[in-house]
């Protein structure tokens, strides 16, 4: 079996310089690459475009390379939460590209799965559609959007074995696995690395040929965004 | 005049058995307090799960367990998970039966805006134009006159668009009303007190009046 173990964070970035297209995975805070943020900060890359559901807010996930100023356009359908980005973004620091969260996931999608582009009504007669292809189909029409073309993927799975395998838990699932397939080089970082074999293969979610770089992640915080509770009624 | 939750209590009555309905931010997420007993129905959280779950007892928060709202919650027996592409995936196929949102305001041709304020931080469209533009059944939930007095309900969207003739019901604090195929607002229901003439004079899209319209039942 093809072995794509890295020793960790910093190894699995090294060749991520200024000016790449990443893509991160995670909603909200939730299935974060927490280990790859990190060790992005401390290498200190800058001129980066990021392709992510969201920015993080200002003191986690994509907040922190805000913070230190390390992005320089952001690709993203909600962008809440977050003063440090809303500041950049109304001083001109910051390019922002609003778009639908479908169209998001989709155009990772049609990426690893190996199509120039797609159709989807998402935005049709809105701004989101000036500029672009309009096409009819069974008299309604559609937007032409594109795949990604990004440099990196950087995602967060629960498992991983040394072959690249990957499952993930719950919601954290989310984009991951589509990014995952996207990214020209795709790093995955795990909550728990096993050797190949341990893991079922009717389990996998994102097939080792879509990853290449593993790593087992540390000292996860994995951050609540909105706590929200019920009362215990005994 | 409803409050949020006489609004969120009207919509569930919409909500039939069987249904996968996917409840948006604010007002829509009420209406989960509301679907009425003995029926069952299936919550969509666009961020990848089917059979959204109550919120957790305290201790019990999953940080990889959230809605697209960012808030904990739970699954329930038969919920399943996928990732975001699958998510809307079987909302552009319109698999989901109902979709409920939040609006600034609504057209007399349904058109819908609610993602952006021009001068005002734009925060995103998250999958709102995704939801309006594919869903087969979308009921807004919105309120029916600002907090200057000025009607929500208009000719054309002032504001920049979410989705173009995509609305067909919608349920205010003083209305339940249908958009007519030719354009229009059709009300069908008054809410508790409020007279035709107020919902006439808080519409300033062209609104279709009987002479008889019945007050919404709650109960």
């Amino acid at each position: 079996m093809i072995n794509k173990v890295v020793a960790g964070a910093d190894e699995a970035i090294k060749d991520i310089n200024d000016g790449s297209t990443l893509m991160l995975g995670g909603f909200g805070l939730c299935g974060i690459p927490e280990n790859c943020i990190a060790a992005l900060v401390k290498k200190g890359v800058k001129n980066l475009t990021c392709i992510a559901n969201n920015a993080g807010v200002d003191d986690f996930g994509i907040g922190l390379m805000l913070q230190t100023r390390q992005v320089k356009k952001m690709i993203s359908s909600y962008v809440g939460e977050n003063a440090e980005f809303e500041r950049q973004l109304l001083s001109g620091e910051l390019e922002v590209e609003l778009i639908p969260q479908g169209t998001l996931a989709t155009r990772c999608l049609a990426a690893g799965y190996g199509m120039p582009a797609i159709f989807t009504p998402a935005g049709v007669g809105t701004e989101v559609a000036e500029g672009k292809e309009v096409r009819n189909f069974n008299g309604k029409d559609y937007l032409m959007e594109y795949a990604f073309d990004a440099d990196f993927a950087l995602v967060k799975a629960w498992k991983g074995d040394t072959a690249g395998n990957l499952i993930f838990r719950s919601t954290s699932r989310n984009f991951n696995p589509v990014m995952a397939m996207a990214g020209k080089t795709t790093i995955a970082e795990v909550e728990e690395l096993v050797e190949a074999g341990q893991l079922d293969p009717d389990h996998i979610h994102t097939p080792g040929v879509y990853v290449h770089r593993i790593f087992q992640g540390k000292d996860y915080e994995k951050r609540i965004e909105q706590r929200t509770v019920r009362k215990r009624i005994d | 005049m409803l409050d949020k939750n006489g609004i969120a209590k009207r919509i569930a009555k919409e909500i039939k058995d069987g249904y996968y309905v996917n409840l948006g931010i604010g007002i829509p997420t009420l209406v989960a307090n509301y679907i009425p007993t003995g029926i069952n129905v299936v919550l969509q959280s666009e961020n990848g799960l089917l059979g959204m779950g109550p919120f957790p007892f305290e201790g019990e928060e999953d940080p990889d367990l959230i809605n697209a709202g960012k808030q904990t919650i739970t699954t329930l027996p038969g919920s399943s998970i996928f990732d975001s592409a699958m998510s809307f995936g079987m909302i552009r196929a319109q698999k989901i039966d109902l979709t409920i949102l939040g609006a600034m305001e609504v057209s007399e041709n349904g058109d819908i805006a609610n993602w952006k304020i021009p001068g005002k931080m734009v925060k995103g469209m998250g999958g709102a134009m995704d939801l309006v533009a594919s869903a087969k059944n979308i009921i807004v939930a919105m309120q029916h006159i600002n907090k200057a007095g000025e009607s929500k309900l208009l000719p054309n969207c002032t504001l920049p668009l979410t989705g173009v003739k995509c609305i067909k019901k919608i349920v205010t604090e003083l209305a339940v009303l249908d958009i007519l195929p030719e354009g229009g607002f059709k009300l069908l229901e008054r809410a508790p007190g409020v007279s035709v003439d107020f919902i006439r004079q808080a519409t300033l899209g062209k609104l279709y009046a009987d002479d008889n319209v019945p007050e919404m039942i709650l109960d």
